[in-house]
């Protein structure tokens, strides 16, 4: 029998037996999570279930992150509801303004390396970046999980991704992804974990290493994850977290697919309207007007989204005339860094807007909404059409640094040619 | 639910179909009412797709059907809508549970050749077996692992805890 991948391990240790890619496990579940999207439907099939109680309620969270703040009086009802459910349940809540359930999730400790960790938004995929293996589920499978403390998970293949080298100037971890979305398609990792592998890791720091597992859903994966190093550990231990207990993958462990990149070789990367996997290099694209730039979201909201942008805005007198720039943090804890580095000060002295730190204008649910015929350029992880609320607008996902060239120039540009 | 049989309309898409394009999450602001949902059912992609759904009809879409978020109303909302089934080349894992877990029937069948408004008829016996009354054909649909087989024939997920008080046991099934 040949060795083991990360998921293959953790599925293995979850289940108490000794599983291999293609075998369905009932697995002990280490924490769960929600979001005011999908928390009211979950409390409805658990009430249907016959829930009772929440088995291990001391690790189940619920983040009011998705209506932050709650647009309407709808909305509102719902955070009050998802509030009563979780006093009367002891469940933890992470309130409006405290950030996107994720980035909370990652800085509280409630993700460690070789944990399980169900939630009920895609995006839960993103604590792969701290090796545990993480995924999404809909809220009739996060309230089977509540009730039993367990889930049924197939046990996926793995693709290695294999990082190699350092980027270039004026690159970022969003192009390192936007090209294995391209490379795989939106659906190339179906079913499937996404191992991060290779000595060009220890180069990207753990706001990369969020941003590669958080959009490996983007093509369909499962899980993306990352062995743990002492980027891992220095990561933990500034949060006050535990270590938890770190899973590597043996040497002959069996991959369905190897994928090979060259971050030197690397160039910025811009996915068009409306699919995330129509990428092409940024200095290929169409220079097409762009009316607002946006900064946030659990791809690309975190402190150092904001001072890549800066970086990059600083080299300009001022930002395009009719350009609007919104920035979202994503969580308390980011809003509060910024604020105290002085670059909150600095975007907004630029021109530059502040939502509530959340989702924001991510899917619709709450913040600025763009008008008809407005192009956006994003630090997102989805554009597909009326995904801001508006599908009379176009999106375009980008690195924060191709955002603030195309902020500078008031259309897509190569921030390759902006003079540092 | 065993011996189900669904008779319906093709109602053809194409690959890549997103949860928001199925239900778009501004729509998620005011109701998650099932019955209030489908009239934007698909809007984003024809509309006036929702008002010519009748029921019975069945979704026929290409590779990765409900690919982006994990959102269930994207499930209920085709449930709501009188639709049974959907046939797929292939389906993002989120979107499948979901389906799996609301009664609604996911296919995983080769979709290439079925035309808007051909008559299909799905049965489920040991796995999902489909058939083009229009173009007379039969299609080799992927068969179901034995938990998934479980869930769909309890008819859903709470229908299941209700029953067996938790999943099913993959041992067992």
């Amino acid at each position: 029998m040949t060795g083991k991948t990360i998921a293959e391990k953790i599925l293995s240790a979850k289940s108490d037996s000794d599983v291999r890619a293609g075998d369905v496990v009932i697995c002990r579940i280490d924490h769960l999570v929600a979001t005011d999207g999908s928390m009211p439907m979950t409390i409805d099939y658990f009430e249907r279930m016959g829930g009772t109680s929440i088995a291990n309620a001391e690790n189940a969270s619920v983040s009011l992150d998705h209506y932050s703040p709650p647009p309407n009086r709808t909305t509102a009802d719902l955070h009050n509801q998802i509030r009563k459910f979780a006093q009367q349940h002891g469940m933890s809540v992470f309130e409006v303004g405290d950030g996107i359930g994720h980035q909370v999730m990652m800085e509280t400790g409630r993700a460690l390396p070789s944990d399980l960790v169900i939630g009920a938004d895609s995006h839960t995929v993103t604590y792969g970046a701290l090796n545990a293996l993480a995924t999404g589920v809909g809220s009739s499978d996060l309230a089977a999980a509540m009730i039993a403390g367990r889930i049924w998970l197939r046990v996926p293949e793995t693709i290695k991704v294999n990082l190699d080298g350092t980027m270039g100037d004026k690159v970022h971890a969003k192009d390192i992804v936007l090209s294995l979305v391209k490379e795989l398609g939106a659906d190339g990792a179906a079913y499937k974990s996404l191992e991060f592998a290779g000595p060009g890791i220890a180069n990207l720091d753990m706001d990369a290493r969020a941003l590669l597992a958080n959009m490996s859903v983007e093509m369909g994966a499962k899980c993306g994850l990352f062995a743990v190093d002492e980027t891992t550990r220095a990561y933990l231990t500034a949060n006050g977290s535990r270590q938890g207990t770190p899973v590597s993958p043996d040497p002959d462990a069996t991959y369905c697919q190897v994928v090979e990149i060259d971050l030197s070789r690397v160039e910025p990367q811009i996915a068009l309207p409306h699919q995330v996997d129509t990428v092409v290099p940024v200095r290929d694209a169409p220079q097409a007007p762009i009316h607002m730039i946006y900064i946030g979201t659990c791809a690309g909201g975190r402190a150092s989204d904001l001072h890549e942008a800066l970086a990059i805005l600083r080299q300009g007198e001022r930002i395009a005339p009719g350009v609007q720039m919104i920035y979202t943090p994503a969580s308390r804890t980011t809003l509060s860094q910024v604020s105290k580095d002085g670059t909150l000060a600095e975007f907004v002295e630029m021109g530059g807007v502040i939502q509530t730190a959340g989702c924001g204008s991510c899917c619709g649910t709450c913040g600025v909404i763009p008008g008809d015929g407005i192009n956006v350029i994003s630090t997102a992880n989805r554009n597909f059409k009326g995904r801001m609320g508006n599908p009379e607008a176009s999106i375009y996902l980008a690195s924060p640094i191709t955002c603030a060239a195309a902020a500078l120039n008031g259309r897509i540009t190569n921030p390759k040619d902006i003079a540092s | 639910m065993t011996g189900l049989a669904i008779k319906g309309r093709a109602r053809v898409l194409g690959d890549d179909i997103n949860t928001d394009y199925i239900i778009s999450s501004r729509r998620k602001r005011d109701s998650l009412d099932p019955q209030v949902l489908r009239q934007y059912l698909l809007e984003s992609v024809d509309p006036n797709f929702a008002a010519t759904v009748e029921p019975d009809d069945v979704l026929v879409a290409g590779e990765n059907f409900g690919c982006g978020s994990a959102m269930e109303v994207a499930a209920t909302v085709v449930v709501g809508a009188g639709i049974k089934a959907v046939l797929a080349k292939s389906f993002s894992r989120t979107y499948y549970r979901n389906a799996i877990n609301n009664g609604l029937l996911p296919v995983i069948c080769d979709t290439s050749a079925i035309k808007e408004g051909d008559r299909l008829s799905i049965s489920l016996g040991d796995g999902f077996h489909v058939r083009n009354e229009t173009a007379q054909t039969d299609l080799t649909a992927e068969p179901l692992s034995p938990v998934v087989y479980a869930i769909v024939m309890s008819g859903g997920l709470v229908n299941c805890f209700q029953s067996l008080g938790g999943f099913p046991d993959p041992a067992q099934v």
